[in-house]
């Protein structure tokens, strides 16, 4: 890897209760590139990137073991202020999230929270947000719709928009097309492509096409270890584990 | 066919009209009983109606001895009364939900909620008893006199804190009548907060919300349909609960702007006077009160309808 | 490193605050409550002896005496209540929910059962004072029972038609499609699966009307005596405790708290037992 690592993973472990859900992950995320991450279902890779914005915390019985370090900083040290790690760390998940309240308010809502900003200055910002997720132009004549009015694909661009409104470096997705149909998964894979341009990106997918069209780096998991990782085109066309190999020509998972 | 065959099935098509009927039957015996309750009331309420007039609602004059009834003081210690139980209890219950779901540690969670589950479930009369003989003189010894000292002498609210510390009247009756609805406020608005999606409070905690914010932005908006119907439902069961209030409110005709003065709910009053109501007049002036109450509490059965429904247009699909 | 936003202090500190005043509040509601069920055990304790299980009232001041009439006489009053609301109210349910799902009329009784639900009981009481007291002339067990069923059978309606609705169509529709009647396929098919819901619901409402006590004052009275029959004011626990407790007497206030006590017992048990029920179903 050339530039310096956005992320590095440094023996994470991973504890639901008694059961450990991840073994030793190492791995270094480069920046402002797309890093996929596949393997089979309940190998991990979701419970991984939910490290990243120890959004896990939020379930008692949930542990982490080892180094997470972002930018060189420990995410998990004392020091760390939880909101401004959550602002930095954008996420998207496999379902549209759409809060209860309007298209505007949606995108508007994070801007608020970290941000004080007068009325004009938070309006330029969700219309450059949503500029940048590509909904603008379908959505601007309608902000005071609530967000659930939108269709699936719609909705998933919306949570985009309000994830890059507040400015974060890296954006975590987690299967983020798996719940919108072909049509609106091509604009999501689209928008990658676009938001790489600013912003590290880690995208989980069970959909190793995908992961071969949009990613940089891929990271293969399984059983909880990171079997593989390395370039994209290296992972599909010559991978070094059987494992994998056996993976990506569908043999299993 | 044989003719067995068509015989079975004839009588399979006159059992299925007999028990199809039936259903409609009972389902039309909820509205009957609807229909017969408004007339009854009524119609037996007819020699107060035809005596005192529209000036029943408006006279605060309750006085057997001379025949001369009006509703005005039970109406006032009613929606008195229920108010200090809702000011209370609402906030309360909304406070404990969220102590509930998003604060304490799971195993304690279920232990209260089930508690609290539970408690809704005691009848009212227990809690009459206890505000009786236990929590009236708990007020009067302690809370009253501290309130009075304190707070009775304050511009515009002092009047309210005026009096001697007996413990029943208003403020016990409020007070009761607000733990009484407590549990069932709680328990319904902590089921509401719990069916927000969690990936929903997950992407505002993953933009970096803390619990409160994700509380006030995300899960009281997701299930203010559900809390306002909760508090709709409590305030109905307070504007009509009968024995827990008629223990401690004191049972005195008379409107007064303390709080700490004896006073009179509209079902204190009938459960106190049914009894002696001899004379047709005063039995006919209680059936009254009783249809005030009946159509209180059916303004607010509607407008908690009206309101589920606006609700739920303006916060659009998915609510 | 990540630099700590300018407001991220205040608003960190909002939500710890909120977060202690709300472990505050739950802590003040929940002491407030135990206190009054610790009242109801304390007191309603040294209330229960033999006698009170197995005598009849005694005049104020001589002490002993028991509720014995009171207790079968709420038994009474409610088994009969049940007996005639619940099917009504299971037939209510099984119209709404398999015959006038989206029908105008359906939709008419849904919504009079909710407000219905929403009838205080003291109106209840006084209705049925009207309707059968001044009717007969004499408060009676029937009266009582036939209030308390009003009470129930919104109730058991709402919680049916919610039951039955909760069964898949597809267990329907493969009944009707072998050729099964409509009704016996909401007997034996759809009733089956959701008995459990259905009995849970007839419980918590036979909960519910055991501890009312404003239906009654106007319908069945109370009584010091054994009863004799249907026709006539009887004893019942709820009544008595009213009673009692505005005496001025201690030995019958002594008594409302050990009714009190019973008649809470009896409402949290029946309460458990259908929370069981649904665990089990689960």
């Amino acid at each position: 890897m050339d530039a310096e690592p956005k992320i590095s993973v440094r023996g994470l472990n991973f504890f639901y209760g008694q059961h450990q859900a991840l073994y030793d992950n190492n791995i270094d995320i480069a920046p402002r590139k797309v890093t996929a991450v596949i393997g089979p279902s309940g190998c991990g890779k979701s419970t991984h990137l939910r490290v990243y914005n120890r959004i896990f915390e939020l379930y008692k019985d949930q542990r982490a073991e080892g180094k997470v370090l972002l930018d060189n900083g420990d995410i998990f040290s004392s020091e760390i202020n939880i909101l401004e790690l959550r602002r930095k760390v954008g996420m998207i998940f496999q379902k549209p999230t759409p809060f209860p309240m309007s298209i505007f308010e949606n995108v508007a809502y994070g801007i608020r929270l970290h941000y004080s900003l007068d009325k004009k200055e938070i309006a330029r910002r969700v219309e450059e947000a949503l500029k940048g997720a590509a909904l603008w132009d379908e959505v601007k004549d309608i902000l005071n719709k609530p967000g659930m009015a939108l269709s699936g694909g719609q909705q998933q661009r919306l949570c985009v928009a309000r994830a890059i409104a507040v400015e974060p470096e890296i954006l975590l997705m987690d299967e983020p097309t798996s719940a919108i149909d072909p049509v609106a998964t091509v604009k999501i894979e689209e928008l990658i492509g676009t938001l790489k341009k600013k912003f590290t990106i880690v995208i989980v997918t069970h959909n190793m096409q995908q992961a071969s069209r949009v990613s940089d780096y891929t990271a293969f998991f399984y059983k909880g270890k990171i079997v593989e990782f390395d370039k994209t085109r290296k992972i599909f066309t010559n991978p070094a584990q059987k494992k994998t190999e056996e993976y990506i020509t569908g043999r299993f998972g | 066919m044989q003719v067995e065959q068509v015989k079975k099935l004839t009588r399979q098509m006159k059992i299925e009209k007999v028990f199809h009927g039936l259903t409609i039957l009972c389902s039309s015996l909820v509205l009957v009983i609807m229909l017969l309750m408004f007339f009854q009331l009524i119609y037996n309420s007819r020699l107060s109606i035809q005596e005192f007039g529209i000036n029943f609602i408006f006279s605060s004059t309750w006085n057997p001895a001379t025949h001369e009834y009006g509703a005005l003081a039970s109406i006032y210690g009613t929606v008195i009364s229920t108010l200090i139980a809702l000011i209370i209890a609402v906030p309360m219950g909304i406070i404990i939900a969220l102590f509930l779901v998003e604060i304490s540690h799971p195993f304690l969670s279920k232990v209260v909620g089930n508690a609290i589950e539970l408690l809704a479930a005691i009848p009212s009369i227990i809690y009459g008893m206890w505000g009786l003989f236990v929590f009236s003189p708990f007020l009067a010894d302690y809370i009253q006199p501290f309130l009075i000292d304190h707070l009775g002498d304050k511009p515009l609210i002092g009047r309210l804190f005026q009096g001697a510390p007996m413990g029943i009247g208003m403020l016990s009756a409020g007070l009761i009548l607000a733990l009484m609805i407590l549990p069932f406020i709680t328990a319904v608005t902590r089921d509401v907060f719990r069916m927000v999606p969690s990936v929903i409070k997950e992407s505002s905690y993953g933009m970096g919300s803390t619990t409160w914010e994700v509380t006030r932005k995300i899960t009281i908006p997701y299930g203010i349909k559900g809390v306002v119907g909760a508090c709709f439902i409590g305030l109905g069961r307070a504007l009509g609960e009968t024995m827990a209030v008629t223990f401690v409110i004191g049972n005195s005709n008379i409107i007064s702007p303390s709080l700490m003065d004896p006073a009179a709910s509209i079902a204190s009053t009938l459960a106190n006077e049914f009894g002696e109501a001899s004379e047709p007049i005063y039995l006919h002036s209680l059936m009254q009160l009783g249809l005030i109450l009946l159509i209180m509490t059916f303004i607010i059965q509607l407008l908690a309808q009206l309101w589920v429904g606006r609700i739920k247009k303006s916060m659009g699909a998915g609510l | 490193m990540i630099k700590s936003n300018y407001n991220t202090r205040k608003r960190k500190f909002i939500d710890f605050t909120v977060k202690i005043l709300s472990s505050l509040a739950a802590f003040i509601g929940i002491f407030f409550l135990l206190w009054i069920l610790f009242t109801v055990f304390q007191r309603g304790f040294h209330a229960l002896n033999t006698d009170f299980f197995t005598k009849l009232p005694t005049p104020p001041g001589l002490g002993g005496g028991g509720v014995i009439n009171a207790i079968t006489g709420t038994t009474i009053i409610t088994l009969m209540a049940t007996v005639i609301g619940v099917p009504i109210g299971v037939m209510t349910g099984v119209y709404l929910s398999e015959y006038g799902n989206k029908s105008k009329f359906g939709s008419i009784v849904r919504f009079t059962i909710n407000l219905t639900i929403g009838v205080p009981s003291i109106v209840v009481g006084l209705f049925v004072y009207a309707l059968i007291v001044i009717p007969t002339g004499s408060f009676s067990a029937w009266a009582g029972a036939i209030a308390q069923a009003i009470i129930m059978l919104p109730v058991v309606a709402r919680t049916s038609e919610d039951m039955l609705n909760l069964v898949p169509n597809e267990l329907r529709e493969a009944a009707l499609a072998i050729g099964m009647p409509k009704w016996l396929t909401i007997l034996k098919i759809v009733f089956k699966s959701s008995k459990s819901g259905i009995i849970t619901g007839v419980l918590l409402a036979v909960a519910r009307v055991s501890g009312e006590t404003a239906p009654l004052l106007f319908t069945v009275m109370n009584s010091q005596f054994w009863m004799k029959s249907l026709n006539e004011p009887i004893a019942n626990l709820t009544v008595t405790i009213y009673n009692y407790a505005m005496s001025p007497f201690d030995d019958w206030r002594q008594i409302a708290w050990g009714a009190s006590f019973l008649i809470t017992m009896v409402v949290l048990l029946l309460n458990i037992i259908a929370r069981i029920i649904v665990r089990e179903t689960k």
